[in-house]
């Protein structure tokens, strides 16, 4: 059980395993959804939506408490997009969900899904899926990777152009780049471009630059993926 | 260019005969109306080789630049050169509109990013960039020169079309925009236009550089209509360094009261101002011609062009 072992040591560390990053919708909005329902389950996650602070058993019990009598109980499931472990953490509740109205999911939407699929049930997202990230600092988080299945890191000095570039340009940069900012965002945000350049140049690899990419095969995320290892 | 392509259009023509070429600008806006279009046109006609159209800059939803290229070439004989983004096109559109443009006879394309879709006057439009400026010319060449679209299937008969590519001379690090360009030309681009730049000096090591990759550039420039213009350019338009003297020259002839003197005063400061610049490069520099960024302020390409 290589994955409990990993998920209990976010837990219980100050390591924060937040890979996903989530926002929580506002009050009203949740207010909104939650009102045509009488009783609601609360599932929170214990991986990337406690690292972000969005879901939690802290934000999972405050949104129990702020919702008062119309929840039946809530669990803060490990990984809520593993499968398995949904099973195991929920196995507890069963009573609970097979009378509640809708579960309000308070983790990413790969998440919710799962959960869905696992409960039968209507199911609530108290969160908003923003992208994959990088940590700065709880609360400071970076999108770094769309997940674009062809990966180019080692050609563009480690700086993704898919999602640095706000035109996911794959050859370099476009017009609106000025002293090294991104016409996109009033010049507040870098270019990717040229943060590529500088690190292609640091790493003596400017060649690299003159490679022609050609347009990237989009047909792959045109369904949703499965992938089928072993 | 490479040698034993073929020219279908008077821009490429006189570009590979070496004479000095001047292009203007007419900008489609958000109507179905093409009369000002062709005024502008008609007025830029005795004194431009070919006319860029525009295609929806800072991203504005304006008429096409395929439809209003066809309607100048049709109504006033001014050639296209047909600007196209890669910001609101697939492939598959991009593809189709390259082969609509052609058989509506249009010669010249000028390859784009286009402003990003949230610069623009509908922000929450999806940006598509499913392809890049890059690719767009390796598009073009696959198209024209092989017969085939991006995924090597075949189209019947033969299209007629020349690309270009835009260049910034303004750009910081001037390293890395060269390095692009390379990479362009060595696909098959076969003319530049560039961003606007009041900079002799720096013109003049960008041309170097562009004389070395062997590829035409029609270098821009912006002369301004009015004082306001000037200021404009340069307190808000990033990237483009307006001289002071320039500047202080206009706000001195705007202070002129008589409208028509002030008229002449403002053309003779950008007279002035570019034909010097445009002697100065032609005297060192390898330079196939002139884009100048005419909208509005079409009666200075003549003055320009006749004192080149
Ligand atoms: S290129 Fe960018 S989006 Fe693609 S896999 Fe790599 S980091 Fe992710
Ligand atoms: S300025 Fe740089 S990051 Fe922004 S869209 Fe252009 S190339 Fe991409």
């Amino acid at each position: 059980m290589h994955g409990v072992i990993v998920i209990h040591y976010c837990r219980y560390t100050a390591v924060i395993w937040n890979l996903i990053i989530t926002r929580q919708k506002s009050p009203e909005k949740i207010d909104e959804m939650v009102a045509p329902y009488g009783s609601v389950f609360i599932v929170g996650c214990g991986t990337c939506a406690t690292g972000c602070g969005t879901g939690g058993e802290e934000q999972v019990k405050a949104m129990a408490q702020r919702l008062g009598g119309r929840v039946l109980g809530w669990a803060v499931v490990e990984s809520p997009c593993d499968a398995r472990i949904v099973r195991r953490d929920l196995a507890a509740h069963k009573g609970e969900l097979e009378v509640a109205d809708a579960v309000l999911c308070m983790a990413c939407g790969a998440g919710a899904q799962a959960i869905a699929d696992h409960t039968e049930k209507l199911i609530i997202p108290a969160l908003d899926t923003l992208f994959i990230g990088k940590t700065e600092r709880v609360g400071r988080y970076f999108e770094r990777c769309r997940a674009c299945t062809d990966c180019a890191l080692l050609e563009t000095g480690g700086i993704c152009p898919t999602v640095r570039c706000s035109k996911g340009l794959q050859n370099g940069p476009c017009g609106g780049q000025v002293n090294g900012k991104c016409e996109v965002g009033e010049y507040k945000n870098d270019c990717a471009w040229v943060l590529i350049f500088n690190s292609l140049k640091r790493q003596g690899r400017l060649e690299a630059l003159k490679s022609y990419r050609p347009p990237k095969d989009r047909s792959a995320k045109a369904r949703p993926q499965e992938l089928a290892s072993r | 260019m490479e040698m034993g392509r073929a020219i279908h259009s008077r821009l490429m023509k006189a570009i590979t005969e070496g004479r000095f070429v001047f292009t203007g600008e007419v900008e489609p806006l958000k109507t179905a109306n093409a009369e000002d279009i062709v005024r502008a046109a008609e007025a830029l006609r005795d004194w431009t080789v070919a006319c860029n159209v525009t295609d929806n800059p800072r991203a504005r939803a304006y008429m096409s630049s395929i439809a209003a290229a066809h309607i100048m070439q049709i109504r006033t004989g001014v050639e296209a050169v047909c600007q196209m983004t890669v910001r609101d096109r697939n492939r598959i559109a991009l593809q189709s509109d390259l082969l609509g443009a052609a058989a509506l006879g249009i010669r010249n394309v000028l390859t784009m990013s286009g402003d990003h879709t949230t610069l623009g006057d509908n922000p929450q439009a999806m940006p598509v960039y499913d392809i890049d400026t890059a690719q767009f010319v390796r598009m073009v060449r696959g198209i024209v020169d092989e017969g085939r679209d991006l995924a090597g299937n075949r189209i019947a008969g033969k299209v007629g079309l020349h690309v270009g590519i835009t260049g910034n001379p303004n750009a910081e690090p001037l390293e890395m925009e060269i390095m692009k360009i390379e990479k362009k030309v060595a696909l098959g681009a076969e003319f530049m236009q560039t961003q606007a730049t009041f900079d002799i000096e720096r013109a003049k090591g960008f041309l170097r550089e562009m004389g070395r990759l062997k590829i035409p550039v029609l270098l821009g420039i912006f002369p301004c209509k009015s004082y306001a213009t000037a200021e404009h350019l340069r307190r808000s338009v990033p990237g483009i360094t307006v001289p002071d003297e320039f500047v202080e020259q206009m706000k001195m002839a705007d202070a002129e009261p008589d409208r028509s003197r002030q008229r002449d005063r403002i053309d003779g400061v950008n007279i002035e101002f570019f034909s010097s610049m445009i002697r100065e490069l032609r005297k060192t520099e390898q330079l196939a011609g002139m884009h100048v960024m005419t909208i509005g302020y079409e009666r200075i390409v003549r003055s320009l062009s006749e004192n080149a």
